[in-house]
């Protein structure tokens, strides 16, 4: 089967997306960028192909054996690409603590991360066990992180193997996993997950089928902050205004206006009726109030992004904020704080503020059109989505805003609509 | 990547007159106290080179300098020394690269000392900024001002009572001081010859920037253009020496024409140009040519800019007409770009795109140039209603490095170029 592929090497996060040959999306895989821009291109790439095999599964596995054991089969894939890593990792910081660690403390530090390691895999098994489990990041990084503190800090001795010594190890050995080219792929881990859920015969053929199915990469388009970076030549790379702008009018046809929200800039965007571009206007050399200054609060509040959104929900109030720079932003919240503020106004106000900031950009656009999406990482926390509403409806009147479930993939929508246009034409 | 890019390394006659031009005028500067020349600070706006030079005295235009300490990497360093003096970090950042320059020594551009001035002549008032400028250099030399009045064009044009105000004022007020500070009489014959040299070089520069009405075009109107604008804009009009350096360029650019060849670019000739562009604003001078490159790796060439025009509309009709001497320098004053109305400007615009049939236009804004930038986005989305052409719209800054986002403004640009030929295969 012949495929289109869009790359979108964002400021925070890598996208890409598979279509086939008919145009219709088969696949979407994301990763956190790191400083291996190419590495981290080729893991959202995989991770698409993975999607797209199960995607071919889906109908077959359904049919076979009901919609439960595709999404346990993903789960025990999922978990099987988990332990690999965290296999590696524990190999690495032995490494690393044979090379580098005091000989008094070297024996002591090994066991402490042997400890850790083990109690992340048994979380890991007992996630895999949980039928309704906690939200968690996508990224390895985090899940693997947020597991690893919580159990440094329980087993640390200040006075042996301390929590920095702990910490320092991970810091070093995380990074080198992120960009090492494992093998996650979908013919490395299929055989293991489905021996988990007990190999089940009803969904052999399927599976054998998915695996062996040839997904022939026809073109691929690169779009993002990182799109320099990425390994094609110069007429494979499209500016992001230009994906979201199409990925947006794709998936909601009638869209003429696009905000988007990344991680380091902002973006509105009018388009026409065949989502070609017509004007556009983004955020200048400062990131205040996108995605990144979400990430800061987060960092400051001690809380994961994906919380942002929920806690600021529970707000009876917004506090005004003035200021959305990103440098200031722990200063700003804790200014707050002290004030006697509570979190969820003071997050309410937050939100507002870049949505404010978005309203400048938006009106210098041309305005929202009666029919706009927003895309981008922000348009999945439901606080901007809120406050984008009220100051639509104040500015503009009654509009109809489209978000998608996968609003993070738009950009890399638009890429791979680009390459499937372009050979098709 | 452009960084790492061999820069193309080619000079023409031309390039190499003006180079020897500046150096000789900035070392006649340097010896101007010892050698009795006096010395008048001016701005490029409505500057009055040609009654400067009839008194015998030599001009010295900041900007110019704030903007070559800028291209040398220098003015990073002077703002810091303005800044350090009191100067807030929103002043306009010439102001502030002047300031921090006088501060370090008052080493000029090319490294010879520059004279204090005699006189500070400010010969056009609608840049609020100029006048507190030379409030400023006023304090440090403590020398005689003259401010003339110019009345700005709201109606869009120059009325007779504004012209013979400002008329009267350079009368009573500017040739008098002149004649104190350098003790000599007015000369009007002088002044007229150095009008009928400016007129010819006027006629020489429109010749040039219209060269680019052709495909390809022989130039690049705006990162090309500045520098083909130096010497008429600085110390160079209504003199022998321009008159000569622009009949160079000229016959340059007409034989690049008769070949078909585009302008010489940083990564070199750039004859396959696939977007026409006319731009507004002034350029960015700290990175000015990765900025350009932008363009050029884009193969986008822009064949008109307003910023070219700061010096004089000369394209519009303007000379300098040596029959009325008074007269015509005031029509000058009052005719620079930053005194139009945003309705002339935004004709002026309409009329570049059209005439030389430009597939886009682009403006950079500079926030801490009120004098360009207040209105921008207004003027561009009424150019866009006019002409169905979508504009582009970037930030930057004039000398301050701290201010020129490469990968945003990259992004913008291209993202733009994209936009076009994505309408331009859709129609």
């Amino acid at each position: 089967m012949k495929c289109f592929v869009g790359i979108d090497l964002g400021s925070t996060t890598t996208k890409a997306v598979v279509l086939g040959s008919d145009g219709a999306i088969l696949g979407r895989g994301i990763t956190n960028s790191r400083s291996n821009y190419d590495l981290a291109a080729k893991v959202a790439r995989e991770e698409a192909f993975i999607t797209a095999r199960f995607g071919l599964l889906r109908q077959k596995v359904e049919e076979a054996a009901g919609p439960q054991l595709l999404d346990h089969l993903l789960k025990a894939f999922r978990l099987s690409q988990t332990l690999a890593q965290l296999h590696r990792l524990r190999q690495l910081v032995a490494d690393e603590i044979e090379r580098t660690v005091a000989d008094h403390l070297s024996a002591g530090a090994l066991a402490a991360i042997n400890e850790i390691f083990d109690a992340t895999e048994t979380e890991e098994e007992a996630w895999f066990a949980d039928d309704d489990p906690e939200p968690r990041s996508d990224f390895f990084r985090d899940a693997a992180g947020s597991a690893y503190m919580r159990y440094a800090e329980e087993i640390a001795d200040p006075d042996g193997v301390s929590f920095d010594l702990l910490v320092g190890l991970y810091d070093k050995c995380i990074i080198r996993v992120e960009n090492e080219p494992l093998e996650l792929g979908f013919r490395h881990h299929i055989n293991s997950a489905l021996q988990r859920i007990g190999d089940p015969a009803e969904v052999d053929s399927a599976v054998q089928a998915a695996r062996d199915a040839e997904l022939e990469e026809e073109k691929t388009v690169g779009t993002g902050y990182g799109r320099a970076r990425l390994p094609f030549p110069k007429e494979q790379i499209r500016s992001e205004i230009l994906c979201h702008g199409l990925g947006a009018h794709t998936l909601f046809p009638g869209t003429r206006t696009v905000l988007d929200i990344g991680g380091q800039d902002t973006k509105a965007i009018q388009v026409d009726g065949n989502g070609i571009v017509t004007s556009f206007q983004m955020n200048d050399r400062c990131a205040a109030g996108c995605g990144r200054y979400l990430g800061y609060i987060a960092d400051e509040m001690n809380i994961g992004l994906h919380e942002l959104g929920p806690l600021a929900q529970k707000s009876t109030r917004y506090v005004k904020i003035n200021s959305t720079c990103t440098v200031f932003a722990g200063a700003e919240l804790r200014e707050r704080l002290s004030l006697g503020e509570n979190r969820e106004d003071i997050l309410a106000g937050l939100h507002r503020a870049i949505i404010l900031r978005a309203m400048s950009l938006l009106a210098r656009s041309g305005g929202i059109d009666e029919e706009f999406t927003f895309t981008g990482g922000v348009a999945r926390n439901p606080a901007a989505v809120k406050a984008l509403r009220q100051l639509c409806d104040e500015t503009y009147g009654a509009r109809t805003l489209n978000i998608s479930a996968d609003s993070i993939f738009t950009g890399a929508l638009g890429a791979a609509l680009f390459a499937h246009r372009e050979v098709r034409a | 990547m452009a960084a790492e890019k061999a820069s193309w390394v080619h000079k023409d006659r031309s390039m190499e007159l003006q180079k020897k031009m500046i150096a000789r005028h900035f070392e006649r500067l340097e010896r101007a106290p010892r050698c009795g020349e006096p010395v008048v600070y001016t701005f490029v706006p409505g500057n009055l080179t040609e009654l400067i030079r009839s008194f015998g005295a030599l001009p010295v235009l900041p900007e110019i300098n704030a903007l070559q300490s800028g291209m040398r990497g220098k003015s990073k360093d002077y703002i810091a020394a303005a800044e350090r003096a009191g100067h807030s970090e929103d002043v306009c950042t010439y102001v502030k690269c002047d300031i921090g320059m006088l501060k370090s020594g008052n080493i000029g551009p090319t490294g010879t000392k520059l004279p204090d001035p005699d006189l500070l002549l400010l010969s056009y008032t609608g840049c609020y900024t100029f006048m507190k400028w030379f409030e400023l250099l006023r304090e440090e030399y403590n020398c005689p001002t003259v401010f003339l009045q110019v009345p700005y064009q709201g109606d869009g044009r120059l009325a007779p009572e504004h012209r013979e105000y400002i008329t009267d004022q350079i009368r009573k007020d500017l040739i008098p001081a002149l004649e104190q500070v350098t003790g000599r009489s007015y000369d009007e014959d002088l002044l007229r010859h150095h009008l009928g040299l400016a007129a010819e070089t006027e006629d020489h520069l429109v010749a040039v920037l219209e060269s680019a009405k052709n495909r390809p075009s022989p130039i690049d109107a705006y990162f090309g253009g500045v520098y083909y604008v130096g010497p008429i804009f600085s110390a160079f009009r209504g003199t022998e020496e321009g008159v000569e350096y622009y009949k160079e360029l000229r016959s340059e650019v007409e034989a690049r024409v008769a070949a078909g060849l585009g302008p010489i670019t940083p990564d070199g000739p750039l004859n396959d140009q696939r977007f026409r562009l006319v731009v507004e604003g002034p350029p960015n001078w700290t990175s000015f040519r990765e900025f350009w490159r932008m363009f050029s790796e884009e193969h986008a060439v822009v064949v008109a800019s307003t910023y070219t025009k700061v010096g004089g509309t000369y394209d519009f009709g303007f000379r300098h007409d040596p029959d009325d001497p008074l007269g015509t320098m005031a029509d000058y004053c009052g005719g620079c770009y930053t005194n139009l109305n945003l309705p002339s400007r935004i004709d002026m615009l309409v009329t570049y795109i059209r005439d030389y049939e430009a597939d886009g236009f682009l403006i950079n804004s500079v926030k801490s140039c009120n004098s360009f930038s207040a209105g921008q986005l207004m003027m561009l989305r009424e150019v866009e209603k006019r002409t169905g052409i979508p504009g582009a719209f970037i930030e930057s800054d004039l000398v301050d490095p701290r201010y020129f986002s490469a990968a945003n403004i990259k992004n913008r640009i291209e993202s733009y170029l994209q936009m076009l030929a994505a309408r331009a295969g859709a129609a």
